[in-house]
């Protein structure tokens, strides 16, 4: 470990100002990388005999922090924000791919969005397939979690065999999946050895929007598992155990200790789940391509289908504004609400 | 955030190609050296690929200005998509495959460059001998916009061994009995279904989506997606209503056809007989079964006979149209016309007799040729296509889902079908 001066102001400006001076006192006497004589002993100008020096240590520092961060603050801006205000553009003009004409509308797009016939149904759809996704995916990934937090033999065979959908390619996960969910495919072949009757999953106006879910909720679940179960560990067991002397049953304890204090992963779990349901893409477009009629075109599909199959760009880049704004809102409601229900938040 | 990165990226990149072009494009004629070609298509298959080259070749031994003539196979599922989105992205190919229900849209679109007096004035082109039907669906006000370069007939594919197996009468004897109609072959679908755990009819792309593959089936019934001008919806005409009615018994009641979601490939002998274009007959080389291709059936309107097309385009953002067109005049003159005829059945009529066809398709007999695809191509209507195909198409399929489950009320749907798609068509 380097000097505690040196240290610091690589972590960010967090230290206390008198750490930052520290720096460059230790930048001046000793030259970077030196251990640091002491604060004290230092004044801040005085280095090469009363000279102003430019490169101080901090703004060293600072050049090889802005250095580390370039690339990610240039990604983010040519990939995230430039592109942010493009759709934006975009959706005020008319795009014609063929062609290649591009001329200025206005709100045009605006007003087909508010009279879209087809944006109460994907938009019914949309909301279906989040709800569904969020409470199935929380809800099994808790209970795994909770199971999988005992020591018992074959615990981490089972957190690896849940955890193991995750790292499995999307495309080729949701492809086996569409031959299983197939009429004749292997799940309704295992109800028939059954006795039972299976749907046609894939194509029940019910059934569809069902195995969409499943087939993602399995592929994610153990991701958040994982997050829970770390959580859980980090909740301290003289907690349970005085809660326990106190004659509170495993309800109790449960809704009364873990729940509050896991409350900062559900916090994060849901909003990744939530912001990830509307994303959703790649399945519907393996399983059920938005059918049967429109019941599984959620929003993302139906942003593809009109920029990229119709060939409307003008009206996607609308319609992704409209996503941009669901789930910008749905995020600060949550982020807002979080101080309501989540432990140790302020 | 992270909901706009990829739609966002696409469009970014998309603007930055397109300025790159913008400017690489006025810059293109004073290009030095060999000029590359790319050309975009929808087969893999090496022994298209190959021709293709061997075509390329030649090409290049005369002109040493062109650079390497690429043939970029794109998958057939989404290909009109990955097309427009690499035009989108200024990285039109210079030439390319389209298929027919995307041609309205491209030939209307202005992105094509017209083909007419390059391929009159290259030589030896017999330009006259493009047979007009073959032509219609790539003109736009008397300009050719695309070269129909594959008129492909939809022929019936008929597993014999299947069907001996079922105790069923082949369809050459049926064809001479005059029995050889959609109401029979239902039948006999149904009987091989039944008899052998194997599928009955397969309509080959179909799969409860691909609906326009079904005119090879209501076309019996004289029944259309819409009017000849494009602008009234026919699938509430009485004629659907009945062929759709048909289609739905044998589906649900006789399982003539495999149902929804059941997968059944006719070429690996899973299937007694296929709805599909001959140009598939290619797949059938190394076959384990007896097989035979013929006409489609008769309908209750009679005989009738429908056409798959694919034209190739040169594109006005390419910087090296001229050169492109001038290749597409070398690809399609009367001797090359003739080796692509192996596959792709040419629309010139010296052409199209069976002996021509016959050198070069050694898997069908003279008598399949004259029958599936002379025929077919002199008297087909072309697959239902229409401006705005896409969102149209994807209109229909939502709209004719509920049809395909047990019990649906035919004629509502057929209704619902159209309440959905005449204000699309009307405009």
């Amino acid at each position: 470990m380097t000097g505690r001066a040196d240290a610091r102001p690589l972590t960010g400006g967090r230290p206390a100002r008198s750490g930052d001076r520290a720096a460059d006192r230790a930048a001046e006497s000793t030259g970077a990388g030196g251990r640091a004589p002491g604060p004290q002993r230092a004044h801040r100008f005085s280095g090469g005999g009363g000279e102003q020096v430019f490169w101080t240590m901090r703004r060293r520092d600072n050049l090889v922090g802005y250095l580390l961060v370039t690339p990610q603050l240039l990604g983010s801006l040519l990939f995230v924000l430039l592109p942010l205000g493009l759709v934006l553009w975009y959706s005020l003009h008319e795009w014609n791919v063929l062609a290649g004409t591009f001329e200025f509308v206005g709100g045009e797009n605006y007003d087909r969005l508010l009279a879209d016939a087809n944006l109460r149904e994907v938009l019914g759809g949309t909301a279906l397939f989040s709800v569904g996704l969020v409470v199935l995916n929380l809800g099994l990934a808790l209970v795994l979690a909770i199971l999988l937090n005992q020591r018992l033999r074959g615990t981490t065979f089972f957190r690896t065999v849940f955890f193991s959908p995750v790292v499995v390619s999307l495309v080729a996960w949701t492809i086996v999946w569409r031959f299983l969910l197939q009429d004749d495919g292997g799940l309704n072949g295992l109800l028939a050895v059954a006795g039972a009757e299976g749907p046609n999953w894939l194509r029940g106006e019910g059934t569809a929007m069902l195995s969409v879910i499943v087939v993602q909720v399995l592929k994610n679940v153990g991701l958040n598992m994982v997050l829970f179960l770390a959580a859980l560990q980090g909740v301290p067991s003289q907690l349970y155990e005085a809660a326990e002397l106190d004659g509170a049953g495993a309800w109790t304890r449960f809704l009364r200790i873990t729940v509050p204090l896991i409350s900062p992963t559900i916090l994060l779990t849901s909003i990744i789940t939530v912001v990830g349901s509307l994303q959703v893409f790649a399945q519907i477009a393996v399983l059920t391509q938005g059918g049967p009629g429109m019941s599984t075109t959620v929003l993302v599909y139906y942003l593809y289908q009109q920029a990229f199959q119709f060939h409307h760009f003008g009206y996607g880049a609308t319609l992704s504004v409209l996503l941009f704004v669901i789930v910008a809102l749905l995020t600060i409601v949550q982020w807002r609400m979080r101080r309501r229900w989540v432990f140790n938040e302020t | 955030m992270r909901t706009f990165a990829k739609p966002a990226a696409v469009a970014l990149a998309a603007l930055l190609t397109l300025t790159a072009c913008g400017g690489g494009g006025e810059a293109a004629p004073a290009a030095q050296g060999p000029q590359p070609l790319r050309m975009t298509i929808w087969t893999s298959n090496e022994a298209h690929l190959k021709l293709f080259d061997e075509i390329a070749a030649e090409y290049r031994k005369t002109r040493p200005d062109v650079g390497e003539i690429k043939f970029d196979p794109l998958p057939f599922d989404n290909y009109t998509t990955t097309l427009t989105t690499q035009i989108a992205g200024g990285n039109a190919p210079d030439l390319a495959w389209i298929l027919e229900n995307s041609a309205p849209d491209f030939v209307s679109s202005g992105a094509l460059v017209p083909l007419d007096d390059t391929l009159r004035e290259a030589e030896g082109y017999e330009f006259d001998d493009l047979t007009p039907s073959a032509v219609k669906l790539w003109q736009a006000e008397g300009r050719l916009y695309a070269y129909p370069f594959s008129t492909s007939p939809f022929g019936v594919f008929v597993n014999t061994d299947l069907l001996e197996k079922a105790g069923q009468k082949t369809p050459a004897e049926m064809i001479e009995d005059g029995t050889w109609t959609w109401e029979k072959v239902a039948a006999q679908n149904a009987a091989v279904a039944a008899e052998t755990g194997k599928a009955g009819m397969v309509v080959r792309d179909f799969d409860y989506k691909g609906w326009d593959n079904l005119s090879t089936v209501w076309g019996g019934w004289g029944a259309q997606a819409w009017s000849e001008d494009g602008r009234t919806c026919g699938f509430d005409s009485p004629e659907m209503v009945e062929a759709m009615t048909f289609l739905h018994k044998s589906i649900f009641t006789d399982k003539a056809f495999p149902g929804p979601g059941t997968t059944a490939d006719f070429f690996a002998g899973d299937a007694a007989m296929t709805v599909t274009q001959i140009s598939r007959a290619s797949l059938l080389q190394d076959a384990k079964f007896g097989w035979d291709l013929v006409p489609l059936p008769a309908g209750p309107k009679g005989e009738y006979s429908v056409i798959g097309q694919a034209g190739l385009g040169v594109f006005k953002q390419s910087a090296n149209a001229e050169l492109a067109a001038d290749f597409l005049a070398f690809f399609t003159n009367p001797g090359n016309s003739a080796k692509l005829a192996a596959y792709f059945p040419p629309p010139r009529a010296s052409q199209l007799t069976a002996d021509t066809l016959a050198k070069s398709n050694p898997l069908l007999k003279p008598g399949q040729l004259q029958e599936v695809v002379i025929g077919g191509i002199e008297k087909g209507v072309v697959k239902p296509n229409h401006t705005g195909q896409a969102e149209l198409s994807q209109t229909v399929r939502a709209a004719l889902d509920p049809l395909w489950r047990p019990g649906a009320d035919v004629k509502a749907v057929l209704g619902g079908v159209c309440a959905k798609i005449q204000p699309m068509l009307g405009a």
